[in-house]
């Protein structure tokens, strides 16, 4: 079976610094796979270069059997990449419902006239829209929130939003930056669970950044650990965990 | 003498903040969303106000007599010239310089501005010098309670506001109007959701210049002399507006320009030269006591 996602020798340079180093990658489909290192390791830039934001200096990455290196960011989106940020970045001035509406629509492509002249197919889609929004809500037990603001939630209830928001995208592929950041060991728990929920569920296939070693552990089925940019482990959870260099990048060197 | 805020001058003073307030919300919806201040916003105002001048006489000639349908038309085209005015300038000046340094496009944008200026002047069938605005609708004038108020009073009020109540509903309820917030909100997550970030840019530009280009020929009718350079004084008074209600901020705009209004007609009324000092000294004044303007919220962006 072909990979869903698979990156080959992707180099990223900003300026004169080297931040993402011949990283590769080959992600099967219905997986969740996991890539952790140190701050400033360059993993967010990894998420940047698949979505798009930054173009890669050299490399390539190919998503279901489709070069995307060069396309836009949104055209990457409908074709099936979504992402949540590690800093959350909520539309904090629209409703929680509207947050996944405007996901769920930008994903189709419904003309411009249509959504001005209100067109009956229009409106028909509109209903559907909202159903389907209100529905991800509910699953991420957000329903008695869908009017509310998001800039009034609290902060584990964004973090639940902002999954919803991106499975709204209606993605082959979700990357998720940190989602346990900031959580407490309950919350980290249900997110355990989530993140598998929605893999089975939505059949997406999850690309994760985590520090928490215990959610990386705990769900991945393959690992990969990064350091300034260059992979230095990779492989199951078990054998990962206890690979010297590792815990050497993690912890610092062992004294004698 | 009476009172200077007497009925005649709060009507005089919304019909110039109608005006005003048309282009302050072009301003005001492309800082929102790209964070320019698009200085070249008052010259969309003085295409419009071309533009209807040589659609009404090329309307008036096939159809004239029928004043309604000339009239829409004519609207419609000041509408469409700016719009397509301003699209062409998003196009070809400020999305080349989107992710350049803010100073970049803020010059472009007084470039821009000059061109048109200059360029209208030098095309000969437009020229410097003035041309009086033919009377699209016929004037007549009613008083009521002590005020004379001509049709075009009401005219100017109502397209103003027909636009604006249109305007709100759009951005407020339709998906394209949330698109539009969350771009302005952060342009990469918007991106990241699947918005094709460049067409809501580019939709905003359009909105804008063809409220300012609805401005142009409503101020065309209104003081019926136009000229290239026409777009400099209410442009520069409309971005006051729009700095004065909080820049980015719709509702503020609005009100930025009917306090405006207000402000110079009242002071007009009293000393004409005061009139045209009198909203820079609000604007200093408000942004002493408010710096994020009346309605606009605190934002960590600087200009």
């Amino acid at each position: 079976m072909p990979a869903l996602m698979t990156i080959q020798g992707m180099t990223h340079y900003f300026g004169g610094l080297r931040a993402v180093s011949n990283f590769g990658c080959a992600i099967q489909e219905g997986s969740i796979y996991g890539l952790i290192g140190p701050n400033g390791s360059g993993k967010t830039t990894i998420f940047n270069l698949i979505t798009g934001i930054y173009k890669p200096t050299e490399g390539k990455i190919l998503f279901d059997e489709r070069d995307i290196t060069a396309e836009k960011p949104y055209k990457i989106v409908q074709g099936g990449v979504a992402r949540t940020f590690q800093n959350l970045r909520i539309f904090s001035n629209l409703t929680a419902l509207d947050n996944i509406r405007i996901a769920r629509q930008s994903s189709e492509k419904s003309s411009l006239a249509s959504s001005i002249l209100r067109t009956p197919g229009f409106l028909g889609e509109e209903k559907r829209i909202r159903k389907e929004s209100l529905d991800l809500l509910d699953l991420m037990h957000l329903s008695d929130r869908a009017g509310e603001m998001a800039k009034n939630l609290p902060y584990g209830e964004l973090r639940r939003l902002e999954i919803a928001r991106a499975l709204a995208t209606n993605p082959k592929l979700i990357l998720l930056d940190e989602p346990a950041a900031g959580m407490n060991p309950k919350e980290v728990e249900d997110l355990m669970s989530l993140i598998q929920r929605v893999r089975d569920q939505f059949k997406v296939t999850v690309f994760l950044i985590e520090h928490h070693m215990k959610v990386v552990m705990g769900i991945c089925e393959y690992i990969k650990v990064i350091d300034f940019g260059e992979t230095i482990a990779e492989g199951l959870p078990t054998v990962v965990g206890k690979d010297p260099k590792v815990l050497e990048a993690y912890l610092g060197k062992r004294g004698a | 003498m009476g009172s200077i805020f007497n009925a005649q001058q709060i009507v005089n003073g919304l019909q110039v903040g109608s005006i005003y307030a048309l282009i302050a919300l072009g301003y005001t919806m492309v800082y929102g969303i790209v964070r320019l201040i698009n200085f070249a916003h008052g010259d969309f105002y003085m295409i419009g106000a071309y533009a209807a001048y040589g659609a009404f006489y090329l309307f008036n000639a096939s159809l004239g007599g029928k004043t309604g349908i000339v009239a829409f038309l004519v609207l419609a085209a000041s509408m469409a010239a700016s719009g397509a005015v301003a699209l062409l300038a998003n196009k070809l000046a400020y999305k080349p310089l989107r992710y350049k340094p803010k100073l970049s496009s803020l010059i472009t944008a007084i470039g821009v501005s000059m061109f048109l200026e200059y360029f209208f002047s030098a095309l000969p069938v437009i020229g410097p010098s003035y041309r009086s605005f033919p009377e699209i609708i016929p004037r007549t004038d009613i008083t009521v309670g002590g005020a004379i108020i001509s049709n075009y009073v009401v005219i100017d009020i109502a397209v103003a506001a027909i636009l604006m109540v249109s305007l709100t509903l759009l951005v407020r309820k339709s998906s394209l109007g949330k698109a539009m917030r969350a771009v302005s909100q952060d342009k990469d997550a918007a991106r990241l959701m699947g918005i094709n970030v460049e067409k809501i840019i580019s939709f905003t530009f359009l909105i804008g210049g063809a409220f300012a280009g609805a401005a142009g020929l409503l101020a065309g009718m209104t003081y019926p002399r136009i000229f290239p350079y026409m777009g400099i004084q209410p442009g520069l008074k409309a971005f006051i507006a729009a700095v004065l209600g909080g820049i980015g901020n719709i509702p503020g705009a609005v009100l930025g320009a009917y306090i405006m209004g207000l402000a110079e007609t009242f002071a007009s009324a009293y000393n004409s030269l005061i009139g045209e000092g009198i909203s820079f000294a609000i604007l200093i004044l408000v942004l002493l006591i408010r710096p994020t303007g009346l309605l606009g919220e605190k934002t960590a962006d600087k200009i």
